[in-house]
């Protein structure tokens, strides 16, 4: 039984992963390529686009490391050439996660930002104004608990919880797991919120369409040339919590002229999760790019 | 410390070439970083003991080959040195500056037994 949320007992909750250290096990429902880590996690459960009221709950945790063999045995020393980029491994699993996506035709976006930027709160809301126009799914990245999730779960969307242990972001391999417990079908969004952290999401494809930088005003103007990276990978930037601005000294067109300074191609939004000031632009922004994703293979729309 | 996960990626790669070459140890790893990319060298030499333990590459010594950051600038029309990654040019101070080196992250070589 899962020690943190009960699962395996007559609850509604059931956890994949969590503290089951050494379950480690294969898994013949993944149709993609692993490399070696272990999974706490017992069984599937298979998820309906509109959950029952008494949600199931999944977390996927990524907080063992890989394992690998070492064989003995002597052989002739020798330099071997590779030039393999390191980040091959992952690129390939978020290319295996995009090609999926558009064959499901499914919009998916990325949400990085630094943690307290407001990123579920704005999900939340944005998840509450266009449920009733798409089906929306939720993967969540922590490195810790099913908080967010559940927060999710609440607005009544499916949501996946990744638990990364004591990793800083998701990779692109764990969001094809993720995306094994997911069913949302053409025209469906995918939001993906990463591990809160401004510095090493920046480097991970997930296979998104999109990378959307969160940044709040109440964190100053000058983060995006603080941590270039990762408003160099954003494509949208949206400037939360601006019901907040009249009581700070947040200079805007700075801010902005610091985005633009890293990334000429960025588009900003200023918005705000508690007051929705703002949203229908980023839900505009959301329909013109979803409109501009390839039709699924076979669909000849 | 998405350096952990990067040393976690090289093991797979190395674990990818022993399934084509033919070896048990790995003595030395190469890889090659640009000055103004996204990894940090002292982090990577930091983790790179404790993430190849037990693994193929475990007792590997790590070399880090770093490559200078470098740019294509607009309105000089020639390749200056960059120091960091959005930075002007230092020639003319323009800011139309593309980067064409310094983002490396690769493994170049190893030297296996």
């Amino acid at each position: 039984m899962c020690t943190v949320c009960g699962c395996g007992t007559s609850g509604t909750v059931a956890k994949i992963g969590a503290e089951s250290a050494g379950a480690s096990h294969a898994e013949p429902h993944h149709n993609h390529d692993h490399y070696p880590h272990a999974h706490g996690h017992s069984h599937l459960h298979v998820h309906q686009p509109d959950p029952a009221p008494e949600h199931i709950v999944e977390a996927i945790d990524f907080g063992a490391g890989p394992a690998g063999g070492h064989a003995p045995g002597l052989s002739q020393e020798r330099m071997i050439s590779i030039e393999r980029d390191i980040l091959s491994k992952n690129d390939a699993f978020a290319a295996e996660n995009r090609a999926r996506l558009r064959a499901e035709g499914v919009f998916a976006l990325n949400f990085v930002s630094s943690p307290g930027s407001g990123k579920t709160s704005l999900l939340v809301r944005t998840i509450t104004d266009l449920r009733d126009r798409c089906l929306i799914a939720v993967i969540e990245g922590d490195q810790q608990t099913s908080h967010d999730a559940e927060r999710i779960r609440a607005t009544g969307v499916q949501a996946v919880q990744i638990n990364t242990g004591k990793g800083c972001h998701l990779d692109a391999h764990m969001v094809g797991h993720a995306l094994d417990h997911l069913s949302l079908g053409s025209g469906g969004l995918l939001f993906i919120e990463n591990v809160g952290n401004l510095v090493c999401p920046a480097a991970f494809d997930l296979g998104e369409a999109h990378k959307v930088v969160v940044l709040s005003v109440t964190e100053g103007e000058d983060k995006p040339l603080k941590y270039p990276d990762m408003f160099a990978a954003a494509d949208l930037m949206l400037l939360n919590k601006s019901d907040l601005l009249p009581h700070l000294e947040f200079d805007m067109s700075a801010c902005m002229a610091a985005a633009l300074r890293v990334n000429p191609h960025i588009q900003i939004l200023t918005v705000s999760a508690k007051t929705g000031e703002g949203l229908p632009a980023f839900y505009a922004w959301i329909e013109a790019r979803a409109s501009l994703m390839p039709a699924p293979a076979g669909d000849p729309a | 410390m998405h350096e952990v996960s990067l040393i976690e990626s090289v093991v797979a790669l190395v674990e990818d070439e022993r399934r084509k070459q033919d070896f048990s140890r790995v003595r030395m790893i190469k890889l090659r970083v640009g000055a103004i990319g996204h990894a940090e060298p002292d982090a990577l030499r930091f983790c790179f003991d404790a993430v190849t333990s037990g693994t193929i590459a475990d007792g590997a010594r790590l070399e880090i080959e770093m490559v200078a950051g470098a740019g294509w600038c607009a309105e000089c029309r020639r390749t200056v040195a960059l120091g960091e990654r959005f930075a002007a040019c230092p020639a003319c101070g323009g800011a139309r500056v593309r980067m064409t080196a310094g983002n490396e992250l690769s493994v170049a070589e190893m030297e296996v037994e």
